[in-house]
């Protein structure tokens, strides 16, 4: 049961074969049973689950559910859930509660889907492998040995290792369609204001936007369908209406035209990771699709330009995090300098913290122009340059990460290092564009995964790319060893 | 050597929305603390600010009547510093592109008419409130302000004394509440102004260091910190010291001001665009709404009523302060079928005393323009006198009534029917021939007599033309 398709468990339960109750049920006693050695989902909402799919089978009684109703689900911890604790990963949020829902969330539960618990993350999204989590990290079903990456890791394993169909997670430089890759599962981060913001805990208001991961670009189509909308609660979503994602899935690939950046194939990517990114291109070129070299002139200043824009929203961002209204607060305070420096201090681990001063650094008297404003024209470049490339071509490919998984531990200590794994990932981000992530092999026993990158508000022509790679191979319904049991 | 004053405001306007800047959170004053801050207000993570668009259309429409440019597009910055009242940990304000830029305000001090140049007017919200007594060693904080939304109004350093200064004051103070955009309310801090001063020598052309003097509620203690720091500037200067640049805090009980923080002290707000709110943009169907709904502001209003109503520069000026006493003011003319003149005199005097003794403002005036007016047609047509029109005021001020109803039902009807009038006079003069004698000698003073008797008879409803002129001829 726990490889079927969405679609396949959305009929059982509409022929009424089976309930949502006994779905999540399943997929509860999985987690319980499996999660120990991952620990991807830090939360369990288990009595409000079964309530809630008590609600979704009386819908399916009378006939009245959708595609989603009666769907078991993961949330990453980055959504507030009225009522259930939102930690972001953090220290700092260890004991908050959100007194409401994010928009995201609150779409999927109308959708009908049961929110199972809540996934695991690098602490308030920054990371690259969900090693910064202040709950500890999340080991790859694939190799234990092995982070899942991040910092949407705890979703990316979970759904890896089939403890539930879905997971929602975020993207602020690549934290869906890293993981995914590096777990061998299917993610899609939109638009940049596709999908609300509102309830969503920000890292970086400009790049931040949530998404969906699952076992398979339909069942990613589906989930990602019920997120999408205009929200009047964000003034970054974009009203515009949303495409049928699904409409378009079994088109043929005949003349879709897929550029290569040539900048992405280069010294930096692993060359087993390249033969497999190949082979896939090949596939889709079998499938009928024209396939060129394409040139993102600026996409090397991408790593740079990211880590003076993100560190410096993020700076502001987090400074609502001071002990004074919710959350970590230092005990017996000297005075409000002392209260602010040890709340802060004891409750942000080390990467944020680390971010917070860059993010500081940057926005200085003095230093604002050099760093901020020129990060800010570079990000104008990369996205002219995309711009410039849809001109000629449908879709973008490359490989999503550099290599596959690599071991926990082994960049801990050398960030730049770290932040070099989203090399492939991060200017889609600084240009707002929809990306996703697709596995196309192995390399060492490890997940390989495809980014595609499309046009702005394209995000059925990236499934369809998707869908169609997906119907030609089945590295999407692999599955790590020891998770392949009911 | 003889010292100029250079001064420059800072006006926070609070705007009348119904609901916050970034949220929909109520502005009402007075509720109990923290009852009207929703999850945005707090700050509260994964929460997103959502432009309250009749903010922006108060903003424009000040922008429009001081001739100002109205940006096309202007942009929200986070001001980024650590404060307990502070719940984002940065205020939403606007840094470098404001939405109202570069306009001016005519002021009148002694009769002369000063322009004075405002640099630019932008949007923000407030900070909460921090309540540092009651709580015992600890700090309490109120963050139904949180988020209310502000315009701030630079000047140019235009002012050359607190005159100046304060006529500048009261002359937006009149205007934002004009315009409708602000209910002007300084108690509750609806209307707060931030002082910049410095001195320099007459003739000279650089501006001296200047102090910045924070939070001033009242007109009388802006007059007063202006006058102190002038004083503390020149002792410090004139003793060979120097002014540093610092915000200077004004302590109205003590009449002084003390340093909050200087320069050195002063934080870097690393302004940035806040990526949560797009950037305003204006159109030019928006310009035209709003410059439809500007209302005839004091100025203007205040050369019609001197050529409309032919009163004195000082009269016109008074009564267009506030928009609703001019419009007191036209609705009683009217009811009086024109007597401006009398109108004016009687909305300065007898109505402002009793708004004063009551306080009370004119909106809530116990007598309405048409009661008033109403009255001023009987003081007019000579049915009453000026003395007894007070009595009836009186009586209209605890009452309801018309002055008609009042007149009539304490038959307070000037006599002035010659007839009744000799009949009074022949009766009184044959009671008091010793003063009759008087008179006739040539002590004209008993006049006043006849005068007081008769209208201590007539319980003053005698009418005073008609009685003086019977006795005259009859004391001949």
């Amino acid at each position: 049961m726990y490889n079927k398709s969405l679609r396949q468990l959305s009929d059982s339960l509409q022929k009424k074969e089976l309930s949502s109750v006994e779905l999540s049920q399943y997929f509860l006693a999985r987690i319980k049973r499996l999660d120990s050695s991952l620990n991807s989902v830090i939360t369990l909402n288990e009595e409000a689950a079964l309530k809630a799919a008590e609600q979704a089978d009386k819908q399916l009684q009378k006939g009245l559910g959708g595609v989603l109703t009666g769907i078991p689900l993961l949330h990453k911890d980055i959504f507030c859930t009225q009522g259930l604790r939102t930690s972001s990963g953090s220290k700092m949020l260890d004991n908050f509660i959100a007194p409401y829902t994010a928009t995201t969330v609150q779409q999927l539960q109308q959708a009908g889907a049961v929110m199972l618990g809540k996934t695991n993350m690098d602490e308030f999204a920054m990371g690259s492998s969900n090693e910064t989590s202040f709950y500890g990290g999340v080991k790859n079903p694939w190799d234990l040995q092995r982070v899942p990456g991040g910092s949407s890791g705890g979703s990316a394993a979970a759904v890896a290792a089939r403890l539930a169909p879905l997971a929602s997670g975020t993207d602020t430089g690549g934290s869906i369609r890293q993981p995914a890759a590096f777990c061998g599962i299917t993610g899609i981060k939109p638009t940049y204001g596709r999908v609300s913001r509102y309830g969503m805990i920000a890292f970086a208001s400009s790049l931040d936007q949530a998404g969906a991961m699952a076992k398979s670009s339909e069942d990613a189509a589906i989930m990602l369908q019920a997120m999408s909308g205009f929200d009047p609660k964000d003034s970054t979503s974009v009203d515009r209406p949303v495409d049928d994602l699904l409409q378009n899935i079994g088109r043929s690939l005949k003349g879709v035209r897929i550029g290569l950046p040539k900048e992405f194939f280069t010294d930096g990517l692993d060359s087993h990771v390249c033969e497999k990114v190949t082979e896939a291109i090949d596939a889709l070129k079998s499938a009928g699709a024209i396939v060129k070299e394409i040139s993102l002139p600026n996409i090397n200043l991408s790593v740079p330009a990211y880590y003076v824009v993100a560190p410096a929203e993020c700076s502001a961002n987090l400074s609502r995090f001071d002990g004074v209204r919710f959350g970590y607060r230092s005990d017996e305070p000297k005075d409000l300098e002392d209260f602010y420096k040890r709340s802060r201090g004891e409750g942000f681990g080390d990467e944020v913290k680390r971010r917070i001063m860059m993010g500081a650094y940057v926005l200085s008297a003095g230093y604002y122009d050099a760093y901020y404003k020129k990060a800010q024209q570079v990000r104008r470049l990369i996205q002219q340059d995309f711009v410039k490339a849809f001109e000629e071509v449908d879709i973008i490919a490359s490989a999503t990460a550099p290599s596959v998984a690599f071991k926990a531990g082994e960049k801990t200590d050398d960030p730049v290092s770290m932040y070099l794994s989203d090399i492939f990932t991060i200017g889609v981000n600084l240009a707002g564009l929809p990306g996703m992530s697709v596995p196309c092999g192995f390399v060492d026993q490890m997940p390989v995964g495809l980014q595609l990158i499309g046009n702005y508000f394209d995000e059925s022509r990236l499934l369809n790319v998707g869908h169609q790679y997906q119907q030609m191979t089945n590295w999407h319904d692999m599955i790590p060893t020891g998770f392949g049991q009911e | 050597m003889q010292w100029e004053t250079v001064i420059g405001l800072e006006i926070h306007a609070q705007l009348k929305t119904k609901s916050k800047i970034f949220s929909g959170a109520s502005t009402a004053y007075g509720a109990i603390p923290n009852t009207q801050a929703c999850a945005v207000d707090l700050g509260l993570p994964g929460t997103l600010p959502v432009l309250n668009q009749q903010a922006v259309r108060y903003a424009v429409k000040f922008g429009l009547a001081i001739g100002a440019h109205i940006a096309p597009y202007s942009v929200f910055s986070r001001k980024n510093y650590f404060y307990p009242d502070l719940p984002k940990g940065y205020q939403i304000s606007q840094f470098d592109l404001p939405i109202v830029g570069l306009g001016e305000l005519n002021i009148t001090v002694d009769g002369e008419v000063r322009t004075i140049g405002v640099t630019r007017a932008h949007l923000e919200e407030d900070a909460g409130k921090s309540l540092h007594e009651d709580y015992h060693g600890k700090t309490g904080v109120d963050l139904n302000r949180a988020g209310t939304p502000l315009l701030e109004i630079v000047s140019e350093p235009d002012m050359r004394s607190a005159a100046e200064a304060v006529a500048y004051v009261k002359t937006l103070h009149s205007l934002v509440q004009y315009l409708d955009i602000c209910d002007g309310n300084m108690q509750e801090g609806s209307f707060r102004c931030d002082v910049n001063i410095s001195i320099r020598p007459f003739g000279q052309e650089a501006f001296g260091t200047r102090a910045e003097i924070k939070n001033l509620n009242s007109f009388r203690f802006i007059e007063k910190a202006i006058a102190h720091e002038v004083e503390r500037q020149i002792d410090v200067i004139e003793s060979g010291g120097r002014v540093v640049q610092e915000t200077r805090l004004y302590d109205a009980n003590k009449d002084e001001t003390r340093s909050m923080r200087s320069k050195e002290e002063a934080n870097d707000y690393r302004y940035f665009p806040d990526p949560d709110l797009l950037p305003v943009e204006i159109t030019e169907s928006l310009l035209e709404e709003m410059r439809a709904t500007l209302p005839e502001l004091p100025e203007a209003k205040a050369i019609r009523f001197k050529s409309d109503y032919l009163l004195s520069e000082y009269d016109a000026a008074i009564l267009t302060t506030q928009r609703p006493l001019a419009d007191y003011y036209e609705k009683a003319v009217e009811a009086s079928n024109g007597q401006a003149k009398l109108v004016a005199n009687w909305v300065m005097g007898e109505l402002s005393a009793g708004l004063n003794r009551d306080n009370l403002d004119i909106t809530a005036s116990p007598v309405d323009a048409a009661q008033l007016g109403g009255l001023i047609v009987r003081i007019a047509d000579q049915t009453i006198s000026g003395k007894i029109a007070k009595k009836v005021f009186e009586i209209m001020w605890a009452g309801s009534d018309s002055a008609d109803d009042i007149i009539e039902q304490e038959g307070l009807m000037q006599i002035s029917d010659t007839a009744e009038l000799e009949a009074m006079i022949d009766q009184l003069m044959a009671d008091n021939t010793a003063q009759v004698e008087q008179f006739r000698a040539g002590k004209t003073k008993v006049m006043g007599f006849f005068v007081g008797q008769l209208m201590k008879q007539t319980q003053g409803k005698a009418n005073p033309q008609e009685l003086n002129k019977l006795l005259k001829e009859k004391l001949k």
